[in-house]
């Protein structure tokens, strides 16, 4: 056993209104410059559409993630010798076509512009080449809210593999929100493409970081990650990508977008899992198991064998406590509503999703008295279809969406029940059976989604410092301390000592 | 003396620039080292451009190891006769070295006419590829047509020594009064282009990563970066 802590997000798509207040705050934050402009690290997508970047769901195209072949997890993309042989050409990354051309608007011309006849305009201009844009074609969120309609909802690899038709007229179409940041996997396919090892998980919060002055900009991490949460910074020809705010983590403070988001869907804790488990959990053969084999990785911070392991694998007593009160934990692992997106990538993924519920599509004739297993039909008939969200976030496993979809509407039932009454008793329903949940632990989760406050929702423990090692030498560390760092001058490509 | 400054003194100072300012710029600017990649903005004549050179100079290179590296005697004791070795040097150079060349014109236009590349295409970019070209291309033209209408020049007894000299610190510039002129203009400009390498995004090449295959493929490291967390 390999203890080793990860901190975790969960996003709540119920309460998601997609007001991108978090992918402004990211942006302002972190990629508000030069070469990045077309940057996002976090972004929400309206689904069904496109995404961010155009189709980054199509692995056929993009080779991002695992496969696996013969019972071995092998990058899809090609290993390293083929990797090697295709350096000078990436024939499976991303283009800005497929990401958008930025822009900005001549500003200049409206403080500048002579009176006229006609009120002056700004006209928008390239942040690439800095010209005059005529007519910009794609964009940010240039899907959002299903603009574009039935020309744009057909690029979504998630649509084509449906069965049925999805019906594009306006009263029975579906949509959700999907925000999307780096998801800080466990098997992270971005580290393993990286040819210079710039890419790294750091030990202790299992962040995934690009070593920018390793980085030489070879580009397979850009479409090695499935998600496409990696990005060539044209300007410094260096990858770039979510560092999950780690400067405000290690602070205790959550990150930029979930302490900024509107609808407080976003939860982040500490969870403890095994590295040593981490390998077979990908590389189990039905890409349906893969999300129980996901949660298996994970271990009970209440135990107190875990306990006693995870002090002597040097994890600080705060982490401890963070771990036992984690909001992700209870959620994902012990309640089981938030899944993980596109588990069939096999990396493993660290932000989860509770999926949304969604209007029924069919009226509900007898809503005055309708009994609380009436609602068990009503989930299957909700307006996103089952299929599109098991496509999404459960590897096509609708079983395990219903289950999750069940569980929430008896929340809303029991709570509804709670506050206004007038439904028949909870506790004997069919609806809380089939769900497979009790009437406390409905509670439990209505407190945490709906009502908890900040520090329920962030429990996040700092990042101890204190506890580094170097930090004596640090407090001395002379003023020529870039020149002459305590592990010598030149490190690479020789290995860093062990020096203190 | 001029014999002297082109072939001891001009490829001394090339060197030390390039063994002297790579350090310096490793250690001073290292965070301006990577491979110029231009692929976000544009795809599809970059696949064409950067393969074919790429491919082209690496045979090149392994080319100029067996012909100037390698000396005469040792094709001769294994039983390789002159004339077998310049029928193989000059099919085996003139196509690595039109792969160079026609890479290098596909990655000049480009440069030259998509926009968004050529906006952010230097004028150390231009002379790079443009320095190469003319390498590559006096390269090119002394193996195909030199070589088979004027005269199969045999420079394993010339440059090839030399050059090898140069590394034992007895350069022997006599060997170098009468070859050809186009190519002693070829090692002039190669000379120049070493020189140039760590001013320009050329370094890349010595960042090649060879360990990639065996390497672990998960990297772990530890934040305050002064210990690694795997043995
Ligand atoms: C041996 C390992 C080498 C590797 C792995 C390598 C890799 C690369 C890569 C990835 C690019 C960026 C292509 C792009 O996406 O735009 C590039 C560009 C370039 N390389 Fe190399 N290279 C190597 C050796 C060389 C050598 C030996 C030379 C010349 C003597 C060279 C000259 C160039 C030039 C001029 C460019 C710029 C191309 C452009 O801007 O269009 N490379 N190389
Ligand atoms: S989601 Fe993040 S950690 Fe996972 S592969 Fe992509 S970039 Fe790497
Ligand atoms: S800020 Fe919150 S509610 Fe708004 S789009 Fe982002 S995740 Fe959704």
């Amino acid at each position: 056993m390999r203890i080793k802590a990860q901190v975790a997000m969960v996003m709540h798509l119920d309460k998601c209104i997609g007001c991108h207040t978090c992918s402004v705050t990211c942006k302002n934050v972190w990629t508000n410059r030069p070469g990045m402009e077309y940057v996002w690290f976090n972004n929400v997508e309206t689904r069904p559409g496109p995404g961010y970047p155009k189709e980054w769901e199509n692995t056929d195209r993009y080779k991002g993630g695992w496969t696996l072949r013969n019972g071995r997890l092998h990058l899809r993309a090609g290993g390293p010798v083929a990797k090697l042989a295709n350096i000078f050409y990436n024939p499976n990354m991303a283009d800005l076509s497929d990401f958008y051309e930025p822009w900005t608007y001549d500003f200049e011309h409206l403080h500048k512009a002579p009176s006229k006849e006609h009120l002056p305009v700004a006209r928008p201009k390239s942040t690439i080449t800095g010209k005059y844009m005529d007519k910009p074609e794609w964009g940010p969120n240039w899907d959002d809210d299903l603009a574009g309609g039935s020309e744009v909802v057909p690029m979504d690899p998630n649509v084509r593999k449906l069965q049925e038709h999805i019906a594009m007229e306006y009263e029975k179409t579906f949509m959700m929100y999907l925000p999307r940041i780096c998801e800080h996997c466990l098997n992270p396919s971005c580290v393993a493409s990286c040819p210079t090892g710039a890419l790294y998980k750091r030990d202790e919060d299992g962040i995934v970081l690009v070593d920018q002055e390793a980085c030489r900009g070879w580009r397979f991490c850009q479409n090695g990650c499935p998600y496409h949460k990696v990005y060539y910074n044209w300007n410094t020809h260096k990858a770039e990508k979510c560092n999950f705010c780690y400067p405000r983590t290690e602070a205790g403070l959550p990150t930029i977008c979930s302490e900024t988001c509107v609808g407080r869907i976003r939860y982040i804790g500490v969870v403890l899992y095994d590295a040593d488990r981490v390998k077979k959990a990908a590389s189990v053969e039905d890409p349906k198991d893969l999300y129980e084999a996901q949660l298996s990785v994970f271990l009970d911070p209440q135990d107190p064998e875990v306990i006693e392991r995870a002090l002597e694998a040097g994890i600080n007593r705060s982490w401890i406590d963070s771990a036992q009160q984690s909001p992700i934990y209870k959620m994902a692992m012990k309640w089981k509503i938030a899944l993980p997106l596109h588990p069939e990538y096999r990396t493993l993924p660290m932000v989860w999703y509770v999926p949304p519920l969604s209007p029924i599509m069919n009226h509900l004739t007898n809503e005055h008295d309708l009994s609380a297993d009436g609602y068990i039909p009503a989930v299957d008939q909700m307006r996103i279809p089952m299929e599109y969200l098991a496509s999404i976030l459960s590897a096509d496993d609708t079983s395990v969406i219903r289950r999750v979809l069940l569980k929430m509407a008896a929340m809303r039932v029991h709570m509804r029940d709670k506050s206004v009454g007038g439904m028949d008793e909870m506790k004997k329903s069919k609806l809380l059976q089939e769900a497979g949940t009790t009437v406390e632990e409905l509670e439990d989760m209505a407190r945490l989604l709906a009502v908890s406050k900040y520090n329920e929702r962030f429990v996040i423990p700092t990042g101890r410092r204190e506890m580094d090692e170097d930090l004596h030498y640090k407090r001395g560390a002379c003023s020529i301390e870039e020149l002459a760092p305590p592990e010598g001058m030149v490190t690479y490509p020789f290995e860093r000592g062990d020096t203190p | 003396m001029a014999e002297i400054f082109w072939w001891v003194i001009f490829p001394y100072i090339a060197f030390a620039i390039l063994i002297l300012g790579s350090f310096y710029r490793y250690a001073f600017r290292g965070i301006s080292w990577y491979a110029p990649s231009t692929e976000i903005f544009e795809k599809r004549w970059l696949r064409i451009g950067s393969t074919f050179f790429h491919w082209g100079i690496i045979f090149a290179f392994i080319g100029h190891v067996m012909g100037i590296l390698i000396p005469r005697s040792f094709y001769l004791s294994i039983g390789v006769s002159d004339h077998l070795y310049h029928f193989f040097a000059i099919l085996g150079g003139a196509i690595p070295g039109l792969m160079v060349v026609f890479g290098l014109l596909v990655m000049l236009v480009r440069k030259l006419s998509i926009p968004s590349v050529q906006v952010h295409t230097t004028f150390a970019e231009y002379y790079t590829i443009i320095l190469l070209l003319l390498v590559a291309g006096i390269g090119t033209y002394m193996t195909i047509i030199f070589n088979t209408t004027v005269v199969a020049y045999e420079y394993r007894a010339t440059i090839g020594p030399w050059f090898r000299s140069l590394f034992v610190f007895q350069p022997q510039y006599q060997l170098m009064s009468d070859v050809p002129f186009i190519f002693r203009l070829h090692v002039v400009l190669s000379f120049l282009l070493f020189a140039s390498i760590p001013f320009t995004q050329l370094i890349h090449m010595f960042s090649f990563p060879g360990r990639y295959p065996f390497r672990a493929p998960q990297q772990y490291r530890a934040r305050d970066g002064y210990k690694n967390s795997r043995p």
